[in-house]
């Protein structure tokens, strides 16, 4: 059946007492829906385990709701509310500096005062092949005759004369191409007496389409855009992109924005008198290189100046603002774990997924399971298979895709993953919850989620009561959420991580804590929450690592925070510092399974294996038919494994398909296999912690898929089991003695 | 190319009996001419209903658009759908069917 209904929550966790809303739109003309309450544990109804696990819950919610399409407005501009002052404007000239990064069919608008309604305003955009237009309230419209490069600064202005009905448009590149860097004007007489305001909004990089509806969305960045109440000379408004507030200038100055203040917000500063500040709507790039980017520095911080740019895009989103449906505020009593909101209509049913934490100060166990809401994020609505001619290459087998996946691939403006590319090519940066996140749902693609089901479907099994928290409640409350608890479990893929997640788990484990880490290639990005905005999350793809899309040189540091992005590793943190290991390899085609080493036997780790008289660890499971598969990680001292770290089973006799990382690679080489390359193996990893914790890491985001074979009963579970069971123990953890000092 | 791609029937064979582990350097050397033939046209899976049961689809590389979806015919195991593909590449990419007999 097809999917006919989709829906997001405000939050994405929420304790006893606290109210969570649910956003919801009929895709497919369904008029009403049935809305309930269900826990989930394992969510997959598809492979050789226990199939889906729902429970319905009666919650104050259940019943039927009627439906509507709720649209969403994609693409990113600039808003700045004029009023009098733009709404007054006859004579004008505008300006800015800009970066244009996509030829289009049809129109992209760079800076605009234009009103639909009345007609009144102006648009400077790119037209069909590039060709830079003005646009003028008498329908006046010029254009230069020669295209604007693509991924070239150039020098962009207009002007409209009140009084005579002169009009300018002006083009200079900055860069000297041999035939490509003769600047372009052209003059024409429109009427005389325009006004020019438009209803006193002025708009960078799209135009108006209504109230808070903006349309021909421009792709590409804009740098140091300048409004003002007078027809100046190019050469004047050239001059004002560097010095704005100049004296000969600042009696026609309306505006001059510096996109290089507050980057983290989502507002924009105006330098001049006018104190026009602007709005940004649906989160375009900032802390973009400019015009005047020296490649002197490469810290945003270190030299602001030279970070002017907002990079748009006519498919960024941050929040679809749809209208609220239903609340839920969460009941005393009901346990903590992984909850959906059922929305039953003509089709599939959705399921809005949500966490419900434990009353605070107040935990329903001594465990806990850190749900990696940061990397269902990244992978949300993932879709690059239709896009990328690598995406077999990168699986070994072909592609499986499910029918929310068809219901997705029809829906652009439900936006795509951190894995994907804007249509300009360039990184998409920036990932939200704020929109129906169609795979992080029972029965889809998002091993990352669904593969977690198995874990909680193993709890159930096991009769294990955890406490359920989430990535971004650990960034919000650090190490305080952590200090109700003993054990912290992450789920099989734990890949996205911010400083302050990384703080907390670190400090947790200074103080004693316990960490399973169930998974694979986890700790490996380092992302940023933004700061006023909950639910949207930062990435730059930076120097290293197997990347889908490469940051540009430059623009490595994120926008949220400051921080310098991409790999832990390169931050100087590698995730073996915390975990004990960190990525080394991936493939998609088949699994392998662990073999048990020599310091298995060691006493310290004899209760990893009480009752395990096996060799080999998980020679079976649902995702490659055994536990060692996907991405694995390696114990490697350099990288800052604890010495102290025993590795007691190893993963071998893997495919080529299972590749090393990139970032292993530091020279192109043959070897990158798992049956040539020696750093090809998952390891199995436990140490102890200083004051008495300790740390069990499987290394593989296969091991979770291993947990359901023959009913829960198998030495992957046992063994999960043992480490549980030990870990939630109390009694501290022993330091290794001094034989075990590195040799 | 110096050593081009032949259209041999042990490749089909091998494929056919181990279509997901462990390939001859030969095998892996076709599998990658065929994962990476044009995004256009290209064949992949479609799980229907939740279940173990597949349909072939194609993609065609542009977003938004819908892809292509063949309801018919319906595989129940995995690796009978990867060989039906082998074989739809085999022809795409030889001009000529896999041999009879593999």
């Amino acid at each position: 059946m097809a999917r006919t209904l989709a829906g997001y929550t405000d939050r994405i966790s929420a304790c006893p007492g606290e109210t969570i809303a649910f956003k919801v739109s009929a895709e497919n003309g369904s008029k009403q829906y049935r809305a309930s309450l269900v826990r989930l544990h394992c969510v997959d109804s598809h492979r050789d385990g226990p199939g889906l696990q729902e429970d319905a819950i009666p919650s104050a919610f259940d019943g039927v709701y009627p439906a509507r399409h709720q649209p969403i407005a994609i693409g990113s501009c600039g808003v700045v509310p004029g009023g009098r002052a733009i709404a007054g404007l006859g004579s004008f000239s505008v300006t800015a500096m800009i970066w244009p990064t996509l030829s289009k069919d049809s129109p992209q608008s760079i800076l605009s005062t234009l009103t639909v309604e009345s007609g009144s305003g102006f648009d400077l955009s790119l037209e069909a092949g590039n060709l830079l237009a003005l646009r003028l309230p008498d329908g006046t419209s010029i254009r230069l005759a020669k295209p604007l490069l693509v991924r070239q600064w150039t020098f962009v202005a207009a002007s409209y004369d009140v009084e005579t009905g002169s009009a300018m448009l002006h083009a200079e590149p900055l860069d000297v191409h041999a035939g490509f860097s003769a600047p372009q004007s052209v003059v024409a007489r429109a009427a005389r007496g325009l006004r020019c305001g438009g209803d006193g909004t002025f708009i960078v990089a799209a135009r108006a389409a209504g109230a808070n509806r903006f349309a021909s969305h421009y792709n590409g960045k804009v740098d140091s855009p300048r409004l003002f109440a007078g027809a100046l000379a190019a050469e004047s408004l050239r001059r004002s992109i560097v010095e704005p507030l100049a004296a000969d200038l600042a009696a026609d100055l309306v505006g001059a924005w510096d996109f290089s203040r507050q980057m983290d917000r989502e507002c924009f500063v105006d330098l001049s008198a006018c104190r026009l500040d602007g709005r940004l709507i649906n989160m375009p790039g900032r802390a973009m290189k400019g015009w005047n980017w020296s490649a002197r520095w490469h810290d945003w911080k270190s030299a602001p100046e030279e970070y002017g740019a907002i990079h748009f895009h006519d498919d960024d989103l941050s929040d679809c603002r749809w209208e609220t449906d239903f609340t839920y505020t969460v009941p005393e009593g009901l346990p903590s774990g992984v909850y959906a909101a059922r929305l039953q209509g003509d089709g599939d049913a959705e399921h809005v997924v949500f966490y419900v934490r434990a009353p605070r100060g107040q935990p329903g166990s001594r465990a806990v399971f850190l749900a990696s809401t940061a990397t269902y994020m990244a992978y949300g609505n993932y879709r690059v298979m239709n896009r990328s001619n690598l995406y077999e290459m990168y699986l070994g087998q072909l592609p499986e895709l499910v029918e929310s996946d068809l219901f997705l691939n029809t829906r652009p403006e439900y936006g795509d993953s951190l894995y994907a590319v804007h249509n300009d090519d360039s990184g998409m940066s920036i990932g939200t919850r704020l929109r129906p996140i169609v795979n992080m749902r029972p029965n889809t693609t998002l091993s990352a989620f669904n593969d977690d089901g198995w874990i909680f479907g193993w709890f159930r099994a096991c009769g294990i009561e955890v406490d359920v928290i989430t990535d971004e409640d650990l960034h919000n409350e650090g190490l305080g959420l952590l200090a109700d608890y003993a054990l912290v479990i992450t789920g099989n893929h734990p890949e996205y991580t911010s400083t302050p997640m990384w703080d907390a788990l670190s400090a947790f484990l200074d103080r004693g804590g316990r960490l399973m880490y169930l998974g694979g290639n986890g700790f490996f990005w380092r992302v940023a929450y933004h700061p006023e905005v909950a639910g949207v999350l930062e990435l730059r793809r930076a120097e290293d690592g197997s990347r889908p899309w490469e940051a540009e040189p430059g623009e490595y540091y994120m926008s949220f925070n400051g921080e310098y992005g991409g790999m832990w590793r390169r931050v100087g943190r590698a995730p073996n510092e915390l975990v004990g290991v960190g990525f080394t390899a991936s493939g998609f085609d088949i699994s392998s399974y662990y073999r048990r080493t020599p310091e298995s036997r060691d006493p310290r780790a004899a209760f990893i294996f009480d009752g395990v008289e096996e060799e080999i660890i998980g020679d079976f499971g649902l995702a490659g038919g055994g536990a060692a598969g996907q991405e694995i990680d390696r114990y490697d001292r350099r990288l800052g494994s604890p010495p102290n770290a025993l590795v007691v089973a190893r993963s071998e006799d893997h495919t080529e398909e299972m590749m090393i990382g990139k970032e292993d690679m530091p020279a192109t080489n043959y070897i990158i296999g798992g049956t040539e390359n020696p750093l090809v193996h998952a390891d199995m990893t436990f140490f102890e912690t200083p004051n008495g914790g300790a740390v069990f890491s499987t290394g593989s985001i296969a091991w979770a898929a291993s947990l359901p074979h023959n009913g829960f009963d198998n030495n992957v579970s046992r063994i999960t089991e043992n480490v549980f069971r030990r870990f939630a123990d109390a009694t501290p953890f022993a330091p290794p003695g001094a034989e075990s000092a590195e040799p | 190319m110096a050593f081009p791609i032949l259209p041999d029937p042990s490749l089909a064979a091998e494929f056919r009996k181990t279509p997901l582990g462990h390939h001859s350097p030969q095998l892996q050397r076709l599998l990658r001419a065929f994962r990476t033939l044009p995004v256009p046209g290209k064949h992949a899976l479609l799980r229907v209903d939740h279940a173990r049961a597949w349909v072939l689809i194609q993609f065609n590389g542009v977003k938004g658009q819908p892809l292509t979806v063949h309801r018919d015919p319906v595989f129940t195991d995995w690796d009978e759908a990867e060989w039906a593909v082998f074989k739809l590449r085999w022809r795409q990419y030889f001009g000529s069917d896999v041999p009879e007999g593999v």
